[in-house]
Formats: C-alpha cells, structure tokens, sequence
C-alpha cells in the first residue's frame, strides 16, 4: 500500500526545468558546505597546536558521532513527516551547526565541551540531510529528478570545494587566528539558514492525512523496491572504503609528501562537481538505478588500478573514478528512492535508507581501519 | 526584497567577521634593548611571543630587557654555539623549513619539511638535528586523523632520514599507527631517547640511528630530554583530567628507572630543557618561560615573561 504512488519508470525525457527551490537548497548548502569544510579542515591544527591536546585524544569519538547522527536522522525524518514541516527540521539542523560554529569558540580548552559542540554539529547535519532530499524529490518533476539531485550536488560541492581554501587563505593572511577562521565559518553558516528561510518553499500541499508514525516508517520496509534499494545500498555501504583510505593509500604508493594529502580531496571533490549534472539527466534517461550501480563499477574501477598502474595515471584515473562514484551514487541513490515513497512519508523513507548506508560504511572503516592498523599493510 | 534582505545580511556580517579579525589583542609591553642576538655563552635564548622572533636575555637577569633578531621561528634551539630554527614555511597550506644558523644566526643551511612545527633539538655536539611537525592528512574524512613526522639529519655525513618510520621495535607489532615524536641524542650522536605512540599508548623508547632497533624503557612517557650528565630524562606523563595539556612533567632515572614528579602542576606541553643538571626549563602557553627544580622539590619561578622555547648557549 506505501507504493501505491510510487514506481513510475523514468520518462524517456530528464529535460524538464530545474525547480526554484532545488536552487535555493543548493545555495543553502553551498554555503553551509563552506562553512563546515573551513571547521573540518583546520580543527585538528586548532585542537592540537591552539589548545594543545595531544594529536591522539581526538578521532577515537568518531564512531560515536556516527551513532548518533544515525538516531537523530530516524528522529528527524519522522518528525518532519509527522508535522509535515520539512523545512522547519531542515532550518533546525542548519541553525544548530551555526550555532555550533560559536560554540567551538566558547567550549574553550575543556574536552567535554569540545565534544558535546562537536556532536552538536553532527547532529544538525543528521537532522538535515533527510528533509532537505525529500523537499528536492517534492519539488522537482519526476522525470528529472536525478538532474535536480546533480544540480544540487554539484552545488553543495563547490562548497566544499572552497570550505579548506578559505580556511587555509585565513590562517595564511592571519597566522593562529583560528578564532577567525570560526566566525567566518559562523558567517557562512548563518547565511546558509538566512537563505533557507527566505528562499526555500516547503511542500504543504495535497496532504493525504494519513497517520505518520515511527512504525509506518519501518513499514516502509515492507515494500520490495524499497526494500531491495536498501539492502543492495548497505552491502555495497559495506564493500565501500572510507575516502581517507583511498587518499592514505594513494599517498602510500605514489609517496607524495604527506603535506599535499590535503589537496587530492580537491581532485575528488572537481570532478564529482562537473560530473554530477550530466551523470544526473543521464541517470533520468538510461534508468537511475542502473546509475547507482555503474557507478560503483567506478569505485571498483578506482581499487583495480591501485593493483595495475602507478604514478600520474594512477593518481588521475584513482580520482577520476573515485569522483565519477560520487556523481553517480550520492543524489542519484535519492532520486532512485525517492518516488518509490509515498509523499508522506518521503523524509521518514529517505533517513531510514541514508542511515543504512551510514551505518555499514562506518562499521566498513572500523573494520578496514581495524585491519590496516594490526596487519600494517 | 528577499534578494535586498540577503544582501545587507551579507555586508552586516561581512563587516562583523573583518572588525572581529582587526581587533587587536591587548599588547604588555617588554623592554628591549638594541644589540645583536649572537649565540654566546650564558645568554638564554627564546622565541618572543610578541614578535615571533629568536630572542635573548643573560640568565643571569632573565627579566630584563631582551634582545630581539630578525629570525623568525616557532621553535629554536641551541647546542655547540649552533642554532637550529623550525619555521613556518608560510603560503596557504602548512608546511615547515628547518633552519640550520651560525653563532651570530646566519642561515648556513635549510631544509623543507611536510607539517606544523612543533619540537626542535640539537644533540650536545650540534650535529644530529631531529624535528617533529604535525600533519593533518585527509581534512576532508575525519576529525582528528593526525601524525607526526620526526626527521633526523646528521650535519657531519649529511644523511637525512626525513621520518622516522622504519624502526624496529622486538616485541611491538609492526602497526601502521605508529607515531614518533621527541627526540633527544645522547652524547654519542647515535642513541637516542623519543616518544613512540601506537595503539592508544605512548612508550619512551631508546633507539639507535646506526642499527634502526628501539627498545621500549616504559609506558605513558612523551617529550623526553636528556639531563647534561645523560643519567636521567625529563618527560611529560598523561595525567587523568578534562582538557587540554593534561600532563605533569617528571623526571626518570636511566639507572633506577626511579620517576620523581616535579613541583609544577601546571600542564606542560613541551619538550624542556636543563639549564644545568639540577634545573629544567619550559614554556607555559601565555605564562612565558618557567624553572623549576629537577629533584622534585621547590617552586616553580617564571624566568623570561611573554616568551616560549627556551635553551641556554653553553660551553
């Protein structure tokens, strides 16, 4: 019965225009995307060379934060369906990361602190996520969907594209100011939410008033498409490297100096950027689901070359490949399953699907991680 | 009008974020007096927080006013009437340079290194140099995904050994999240005391740039440094506590392997250095540089204000 409005095939088209509102959450996380990127990029210097924790107390949370960033995604998603209020769960999750971006400041030297701004965060971005892909497939004609998500994506790169180059920019132009560096990050933050509320529309229309609740969501599960999508995305969640492995590895091989780690995500992050609208419409014309799982013949692709090649090509096919994973997969994933839900339950559905595929890549690079660090490869 | 509201939203905060980074910090005033730096004895020298340069005071009066160059450095230190400086290499992404200076602190020779600077040490004689920079890898993955890189240069056969990764260590497993850091030579330019980190733990090791083994002395030790006489070494030791710079420095007897917690409670988050074989010195993130004595007793005395990195020109 969750299906019933689901499951039309592509149209043959993927030319229709590209909504408003799809732009206006683009812009949303663009911002939001520079504003965290700056963070993620400087806070181990800060943590260790501002505040002087030792480079090791820092990281071991990580699986943690993913824990709960999985839980509040559930929340969130049904929450939002609940009340119908997605651009409200939305706004929430991009208010607490700015907020957030302040508290690092205020959190000071004490560890409990800086954990709980940290977690924080990364429960903004959970609450986020889920609504913000259910107002794209809301908002966007069926038949382009996945260009709408290549839109948005590409858009959401270029954000963190910049995050690291402003930060690094800040920190060249006022050395140790790392302070700087989170008010701008705040600054970026603050008008990401600012252009949520300004611009973006939710979708309160043709309400069908079916009771939502937190069993209706798992319900969903009870729908073989769905059901499908979900344990084919977790399995490969699972056979998926985390990227700082693919770039430790490069960085093993080609033994580039460490320093320049920092620059190979770019090369990630540039081609899944101009990749991702025309992997899009062409996932709206040769079947999306296709897409999702071509594009991890990708991934593969990017593992077969660390065994047979090396050097410049192996630096430039490994990155290729690995951004064209993501151009492939990321909104492509969304747009595959967001039609197979009905509408209210969308942001319920679509948590429930990312919060799987969360949950096996992490247990996937603690279990790599595990592996790299007892069998020194 | 949305466009309108975005885009006085944009100046306001905009012109927020530039008076927040042009506010300057209050600025205590150091007396300085004119006058070369020139590594001669008796004359502790330091990097001046106000300045960031390699400065100078006779430790005989510590306080007064201090002579500045026109080296800048995060770290320096100074053995055998030498210097070695690590720098920052400037340019938007971290690196480092180590600067090898003269008696009056002309550069002879650098090297570029990956990293943050973070520890710098001469052996007795000025001829091994050893490093330590912080290298943030994947800034995009996760947090906290930090190494350290020590290098090791030998000034007199020039073989440079640009991280210490290869050695090994009987009984330890070989782990790819190994991690080096603070080093400090022993007389005989071979042996060396430094920090090893592998699952979670920190180990003082003692190793041998001839044959590349370590051998692990004991558990929760960083930072080491040598006494003048080599029977003992200062370390730091992790020290139950929310927060940063939870350490208390201790200093280890090489023949007892007795420890003996010093006077200062604060966390001290650097390698020390003795100023004779009864006095260790260090640096207090905004508290300038403190003494205090190396047998457990006393009270810790501030030395130079407005100051970091200490080492004293001896011989």
């Amino acid at each position: 019965m969750y299906i019933a409005t689901a499951r039309q095939a592509p149209a043959a088209g993927g030319t229709g225009r590209i909504a408003g509102n799809v732009f206006a959450l683009g812009a949303v996380s663009l911002l939001t995307d520079v504003s965290s990127e700056m963070v993620t990029a400087i806070l181990p210097l800060y943590l260790v060379l501002g505040l002087g924790f030792s480079p090791l107390q820092f990281g071991v949370l990580d699986g943690i934060y993913t824990g709960v960033t999985a839980l509040v995604r559930i929340v969130g998603g049904h929450a939002a369906d609940r009340w119908q209020r997605r651009k409200l769960v939305a706004g929430l999750g991009y208010g607490i990361s700015a907020v957030g971006k302040l508290g690092l400041l205020a959190a000071g030297t004490s560890a409990t602190a800086m954990g709980l701004v940290l977690a924080g965060d990364r429960t903004g971005k959970g609450l986020r996520t889920a609504p913000r892909d259910a107002l794209i497939t809301l908002s966007s004609e069926p038949s382009a969907l996945g260009r709408a998500f290549g839109v948005h994506r590409a858009m959401d790169t270029v954000g963190a594209f910049l995050g690291p180059l402003v930060a690094f920019c800040l920190l060249w132009t006022l050395p140790a100011r790392y302070d700087v560096v989170f008010v701008v990050s705040f600054c970026f933050a603050a008008l990401g939410v600012l252009v949520l509320v300004l611009f973006v529309r939710d979708h309160r229309d043709v309400l069908p008033r079916v009771a939502v609740s937190l069993k209706s969501a798992f319900g969903l599960l009870r729908s073989r498409p769905f059901r499908r999508v979900c344990l084919v995305t977790c399995g490969l969640g699972f056979l998926t490297l985390g990227d700082g492995f693919i770039y430790l590895l490069l960085q093993k091989k080609l033994e580039v100096d460490v320093a320049y780690i920092a620059l190979l995500p770019l090369g990630t992050a540039g081609v899944y950027l101009l990749a991702a609208v025309p992997m899009g419409a062409l996932a709206d014309r040769v079947g999306r689901w296709r897409m999702f799982l071509v594009g991890h013949l990708a991934l593969l692709g990017a593992y077969l070359l660390f065994a047979g090649t090396s050097g410049i090509p192996l630096l430039v096919g490994v990155l290729a490949l690995h951004g064209l994973f993501y151009a492939c997969t990321d909104g492509v994933l969304m747009a595959v399953a967001g039609p197979m839900i009905p509408d209210e339950l969308r942001t319920s559905g679509l948590a429930l699907l990312q919060t799987g595929q969360v949950l096996a890549r992490a247990s996937s690079s603690v279990l790599f991680g595990a592996l790299w660090t007892w069998f020194a490869w | 009008m949305r466009v309108l509201v975005v885009i006085a939203a944009v100046i306001v905060l905009g012109v927020g974020a530039t008076a927040y980074a042009l506010r300057t910090p209050e600025e205590i005033p150091v007396a300085i007096e004119p006058g070369p730096v020139e590594l001669s004895t008796g004359r502790l020298l330091f990097v001046d927080d106000a300045s960031g340069k390699v400065a100078s005071v006779p430790l005989s009066s510590p306080d007064g006013p201090r002579r500045v160059s026109s080296l800048s450095c995060k770290r320096f230190f100074t053995a055998a009437k030498q210097g070695l400086c690590l720098a920052d290499r400037g340019g938007p992404f971290p690196g480092s340079v180590a600067i090898f200076v003269d008696q009056s602190l002309t550069e002879t020779h650098r090297i570029d290194v990956a990293g943050v600077p973070n520890r710098v040490k001469l052996s007795p004689d000025g001829r091994m140099a050893s490093w330590t920079t912080f290298v943030t890898g994947d800034s995009y993955a996760q947090t906290g995904a930090f190494s350290t890189r020590t290098g090791i240069y030998d000034r007199e056969t020039l073989l440079y050994q640009s991280n210490l990764e290869n050695l090994r260590v009987p009984g330890m497993k070989r782990a790819e999240d190994r991690n080096y850091w603070g080093v400090t030579f022993t007389e005989d330019d071979h042996t060396y005391y430094a920090t090893l980190s592998t699952g979670g733990k920190t180990h003082l090791i003692k190793a041998d740039t001839t044959d590349n083994f370590a051998k692990p002395l004991r558990e929760n030790a960083e930072c080491p440094s040598l006494s003048p006489d080599g029977k003992r070494v200062a370390f730091k030791k992790r020290v139950p506590g929310d927060g940063a710079r939870p350490w208390r420095q201790h200093v280890l007897d090489l023949s007892t392997m007795v420890e003996t917690p010093l006077a200062e409670t604060r966390g001290i988050d650097d390698q020390v250095v003795w100023l004779d074989n009864d006095t260790i010195a260090y640096g207090l993130p905004g508290e300038g540089i403190w003494a205090v004595q190396a047998n457990g007793e006393g009270a810790p005395r501030q030395l130079v204000p407005r100051a970091s990195s200490p080492s004293l020109v001896t011989g």
